[in-house]
């Protein structure tokens, strides 16, 4: 998956025609710790980049996801609701949180590629 | 994402424990709580060490915790005068808990004070860290004819049902130390203070010595297999499901050790003879029962309800939550809170607001998990 893309907000889009499946990045579950809940939209709502699409409950506390892209929610990641763990396990891949179909796909293109988003960690 | 600063690098200007080269050797978290940078957790994560300790032992550093040292004739008596404690009963090597209280009752910190042994008065004070400043301040200005010396030590506790063997067979006899008892042991030439105590609803102790000798005995009790290093979030998490208060969260100033559930710790001479901040407050929510109560709370839901969330009994606010997470140990949602007493009956049905939906919260008897604390058997040290 080289066209995953990243934001600062440590969200990921991968893109597969215009349909874009966004989920956390390994180093935002990392960080947020035993992720325990995951409140997800509903299919058919839309999204305007850069809005909250879900929430993400740690045993601390509870942080929203932000779109990095517009669109419509075409499916949230069924295994979610029993297995919030899994994006602890697997971010990137059985962790997706939501398939969008977006707008505009060149709104991809201003987020970051895997290198860029590698060397932007190390400025944390 | 929102909530990720937990990993911005702390800034200078807050203090390091003694442990801190450990803490990042052992590959914690660290976050910043009460002008500290602290462990949040290590590798494992908070759902791993909460149920470690539950099963095993962790061992938790608190070295931000107050420490001080009050002595002179008449010691016990004269603190009596800032907390509703009977301390002059309070027995040699022996740890009472107790709150420092403002005018009108309101709790401006919860302690632990120990009578030490020897000939002269002398009391250990264990208090909270961000509260100590202010805690000195006012004992050193309301006992100004007591000597008042704040101790530099380190404070480890280890916690859990492996922890009295894994103690004892460092510091032989420290297994046979009864609830809330104390002693000083011999660690590299100075003196340990061993109290069986803890903050997390299971048998445990917590170690009080010199900060440069700190590692040596946290590396020790690490070298053990059944201990394993557990940070603030699962201190957290373990408290919460014991049921027990946290200052600045479940109490503070506006808060009475009546309504807070903390009658229990209020002397039965002081309830008669009065003498502290507060009295008559007090004195009347003992005899007509507060008009609010700490009380758990179970949200029907599963995704946690936060401290701050607001509890109402149809469209009416009575109540709020103080405190809330999930529980590792029941793996569900658990909190608590103050509730109108009409409405904070065991079983009674609220509800919340979480984010857009409104969600039922049953009040719920605390602990949320049963203690576990050491019952000294017959015929063996009873202090």
């Amino acid at each position: 998956m080289s066209d995953r893309r990243y934001s600062k907000d440590h969200e990921y889009v991968a893109l597969d025609g215009n349909v874009a499946t966004l989920g956390i990045s390994d180093y935002a579950q990392s960080q947020l710790g035993d992720i325990v809940f995951i409140e997800l939209p509903d299919v058919g709502r839309k999204v305007a980049k850069g809005k909250e699409i879900a929430v993400i409950e740690s045993v601390k506390a509870a942080s929203e996801v932000y779109s990095p892209v517009g669109g419509e929610v075409v499916e949230v990641n069924p295994q979610l609701g029993e297995t919030p763990a899994l994006v602890n396990e697997d971010p990137l891949g059985r962790g997706w949180l939501v398939k969008l179909r977006v707008s505009d796909p060149g709104e991809c293109d201003s987020l970051m590629d895997e290198p860029a988003y590698s060397e932007f960690l190390k400025t944390l | 994402m929102t909530e990720l600063d937990v990993a911005t690098p702390a800034p200078p200007a807050l203090a390091k424990l003694p442990l801190d080269a450990l803490h990042r050797r052992l590959g914690a978290r660290m976050a910043p709580f009460a002008g500290y940078d602290m462990p949040l957790q290590y590798e494992a994560g908070i759902v791993a060490e909460t149920l470690h300790t539950r099963r095993a032992a962790s061992l938790f550093d608190v070295s931000h915790m107050g420490q001080a040292i009050l002595g002179g004739a008449g010691a016990a008596r004269a603190l009596e005068s800032l907390t509703p404690a009977d301390l002059i009963s309070l027995a040699r090597e022996r740890t009472r808990y107790t709150q420092l209280l403002n005018e009108t009752g309101g709790i401006l910190d919860d302690l632990l004070v120990t009578r030490l042994p020897g000939v002269e008065e002398r009391l250990l004070l264990v208090v909270n860290a961000a509260r100590k400043q202010a805690d000195f301040a006012l004992i050193t200005a309301a006992l100004p004819q007591f000597d008042f010396n704040p101790l530099d030590r380190a404070l480890l506790a280890l916690q859990g049902p492996r922890a009295a063997a894994v103690l004892g067979a460092l510091l032989p006899g420290a297994e046979d130390l009864a609830f809330m008892g104390w002693r000083a042991f011999d660690f590299g030439g100075a003196p340990l203070f061993v109290s069986r105590s803890g903050y997390t609803g299971e048998d445990g102790f917590e170690l009080s010595l010199r900060a440069d000798h700190a590692e040596d005995l946290a590396r020790l009790l690490l070298a053990h297999e059944d201990v394993a290093p557990a940070g603030l979030g699962a201190r957290d998490a373990l408290r919460l499901e014991a049921g027990l208060p946290l200052y600045a969260h479940d109490l503070d100033e506006t808060t009475d050790p009546v309504e807070a559930g903390l009658s229990w710790s209020i002397g039965k001479r002081r309830r008669a003879e009065g003498g502290f901040p507060g009295f008559e407050r007090i004195h009347s929510a003992l005899e007509q029962a507060p008009a609010r109560k700490r009380v758990g709370l179970l949200p029907r839901s599963k995704a946690p309800l936060r401290e701050g969330a607001e509890l109402y009994a149809s469209t009416d606010v009575v109540g709020h939550v103080t405190s809330g997470g999930f529980s590792p140990t029941l793996q569900c949602p658990i909190a608590m809170g103050y509730v109108a007493s009409k409405h904070a009956n065991v079983g009674a049905t609220l509800s919340a607001t979480l984010r857009d939906k409104r969600i039922e919260v049953d009040v719920a008897a605390l602990p949320f998990v049963a203690h576990r604390y050491f019952k000294t058997p017959v015929g063996k040290d009873a202090r």
